[in-house]
């Protein structure tokens, strides 16, 4: 156990949640867009609400926001129930994925515009937003127009002004998706810096599960408006709930087979003990897991399809009887010995495999 | 010049001959007639002189400017009041409703724009729809005397390019991105507040150009002031008709249409600097 995971265990019962989602859900019309979903976020974390595209997440969020009204449960903040509530007298702020911000005024105005809505006494207004200029490095930009702004500096406002009031919780919508992948690398560790320093709790959607790897203290990964897992990355990356958790976190192999009443899983050329009910299903593995044999040991046999090139480690393609493309992952001093057409003899470690049985018929 | 230089060249000639024909000549010609001298039955002698400008800037006729101004000012002003809170209406309807009725707005432009200025006549006269209904409704009073004033004038001016600015307040409301409301209201401004900060400057383009649209073809206008002004007071428009048709005095008739025209083009021009200033990035995203 490491600390974050020590931490994450100890949590639930020192920490309240700062935001808790209690079986909400959202209909629009016949569609569920959001099914009974209950979530915890604990003060101070950076959350990311995950899934493809449709998945409910930014319906969630725009809940959170109070720009939709649940149709079912209740959204707690501090305890207090904040459903009923409009969006202009939640303490949350959103930061949108089109940035949205006001054109007809200068990046100061908008940083300035939460603050005047609160009536601040104008002295604290510019003493404030002066400050926040300075924090996220726009100080030189603050009489521009929001079209005289690249991509990056408009979601740099559009965060210095969802931050400017300090809500209790900091809503973002895919806040790096319209950044180049160069710029969202670097954007995703200056927001987590970000988010140390102000001490605000984050919560993010996005569609890119790398992106909720990397940046994210606990992650809630949703499907069809439905909850399937929340957890910190490592538990979701190494113990994924379901088939969909772990072909959507990152790189999966899926080996149709069967497990027999021995608790061997079966597939063509390979044996694993897996001490399981037996049944018919797909074992998962992930490319790290897989060893490539030296010399043509007795594992299951396969032919390299190609070679890809990832910097310190190559993944081979590997076509084997059991599985059509199997991912494997070697470090790149051994990657040289192959080339597309070589056979390969291939091992899997039965500790790194996890097995999801087909959904009764 | 480049293929598509060219391509795109030969697509706008059409319009371009159509203008340059049937408008720029016709305008130029007027001019030219302004610099000349009257001839005794209509048309003009050709002799160049600056009197007829002169003249048109005498108190007399610029009296007559003004109030053609004030009234199409007055004009602008009720129909901008009318048409922002009905396009707002439209812009804020369910999407599939808005062209239904946009349609509604735009309906009464579809008749005749004489017919419709004669329907206000029975509307408004002493024996007209309207102080009969004031007299069903108890009234015992002397007829109100609505027709041939001022504000018949307005009215009618009003209620003819009202559709005008509605549709043009509603395209600028209509490509006003939601998101900026919302992001108002997250920021904790509310319903009112939001209005007057954010969406009312954002479709401050599509009322001026509404605005100007009707100022324009307010200030100019001549069937109106005939009809529900009754001939008793005088507009640049029935000034300029009066001077071709009437006095036969062509060159005068062309040195007021000069002006008007020059007032027209200032206000055009401003009205463009204004939008191309707050074009901005007002639009949805894609």
């Amino acid at each position: 156990m490491n600390a974050r995971e020590r931490a994450a265990a100890a949590a639930p019962p020192t920490h309240p949640a700062v935001l808790r989602i209690e079986t909400v859900s959202k209909a629009f019309g016949a569609v569920t867009a959001v099914d009974r979903v209950s979530l915890d976020i604990r003060p101070n974390e950076f959350f990311a609400l995950l899934g493809p595209s449709g998945c409910g997440k930014t319906t969630l969020l725009r809940m959170l926001a109070g720009f939709e009204t649940p149709t079912g449960g209740r959204i707690l903040l501090d305890g207090q129930d904040i459903s009923p509530l409009p969006p202009e007298r939640r303490p949350l702020n959103l930061m949108f994925q089109s940035y949205a911000l006001f054109p007809h005024m200068s990046v100061r105005a908008n940083l300035a515009y939460g603050l005047e809505m609160e009536r601040r006494p104008r002295a604290e207004i510019t003493r404030r937003v002066d400050e926040l200029l300075a924090t996220t490095g726009l100080s030189a930009l603050a009489d521009r127009r929001p079209d005289q702004l690249s991509g990056g500096q408009k979601q740099r406002v559009a965060l210095a002004r969802a931050l400017i009031k300090r809500p209790k919780v900091l809503l973002l919508d895919e806040p790096l998706g319209a950044l180049d992948k160069k710029l969202r690398e670097q954007m995703q560790l200056e927001l987590k810096r970000l988010q140390h320093e102000v001490g605000i709790t984050f919560v993010m959607v996005t569609h890119d599960q790398e992106e909720a790897l990397v940046m994210a203290d606990r992650m809630a990964i949703l499907r069809d408006g439905r909850l399937l897992q929340c957890g910190t990355p490592q538990e979701v990356y190494e113990t994924p709930v379901d088939r969909f958790v772990a072909d959507f976190i990152g790189v999966m192999n899926f080996i149709e087979g069967a497990v027999d009443p021995g608790g061997v899983f079966r597939a063509p050329g390979l044996d694993v003990p897996l001490a399981r009910p037996a049944g018919t299903g797909a074992l998962a593995v992930r490319p790290e897991a897989v060893e490539v044999l030296a010399g043509p040991a007795a594992g299951m046999p396969g032919t390299v399809l190609d070679v890809a090139y990832h910097g310190l480690d190559r993944v081979l393609h590997v076509r084997t009887e059991a599985a059509p493309l199997l991912r494997v992952r070697v470090a790149a001093r051994h990657a040289a010995e192959w080339r597309a057409g070589d056979a390969v003899s291939l091992r899997i470690e039965p500790a790194h495999c996890l097995f999801f049985p087909d959904p009764a018929p | 010049m480049s293929p598509p230089d060219m391509k795109s060249g030969l697509l706008v000639t059409p319009a371009v001959a159509w203008l340059v024909i049937f408008m720029l000549a016709p305008c130029l010609l007027v001019l030219s007639y302004a610099f000349l001298e009257r001839g005794t039955w209509g048309g003009v002698e050709y002799t160049l002189t600056l009197e007829n400008i002169a003249r048109a800037f005498d108190p007399l006729y610029a009296r007559v400017f003004l109030t053609s101004a004030r009234i199409a000012a007055l004009a602008t002003l009720f129909a901008v009041l009318l048409a922002y809170p009905a396009a707002y209406a439209i812009a804020r309807a369910p999407r599939r409703w808005q062209p239904v009725l946009l349609f509604f707005a735009v309906l009464p432009f579809w008749s005749n724009y004489l017919i419709r200025t004669y329907a206000w006549i029975v509307l408004l006269n002493r024996e007209g729809l309207v102080n009969n209904l004031l007299k069903a409704l108890g009234y015992r009073g002397e007829p109100l005397s609505m027709l041939y004033s001022e504000p018949a004038v307005i009215l009618g001016l009003v209620y003819n390019y009202l559709p005008f600015v509605i549709l043009a307040i509603y395209s600028a409301l209509s490509r006003l991105n939601p998101e900026l409301i919302e992001a108002s209201h997250d920021l904790g401004g509310g319903a009112l507040r939001t209005f007057w900060r954010v969406t009312l400057p954002l479709s401050l383009p599509g009322v001026a150009a509404g605005g100007v649209f009707v100022f324009v073809l307010s200030i100019g206008n001549f069937v109106t002031p005939a009809l529900l002004g009754g001939g008793r007071f005088q507009m640049i428009g029935n000034l300029v008709y009066d001077q071709f048709l009437a006095a036969n005095d062509w060159p005068f008739g062309a040195a007021l249409g000069m002006v008007l025209i020059a007032i027209m083009t200032a206000l055009l021009l401003v009205q463009a600097r204004l939008a191309a200033r707050a074009g901005g990035d007002t639009a949805r995203p894609a």
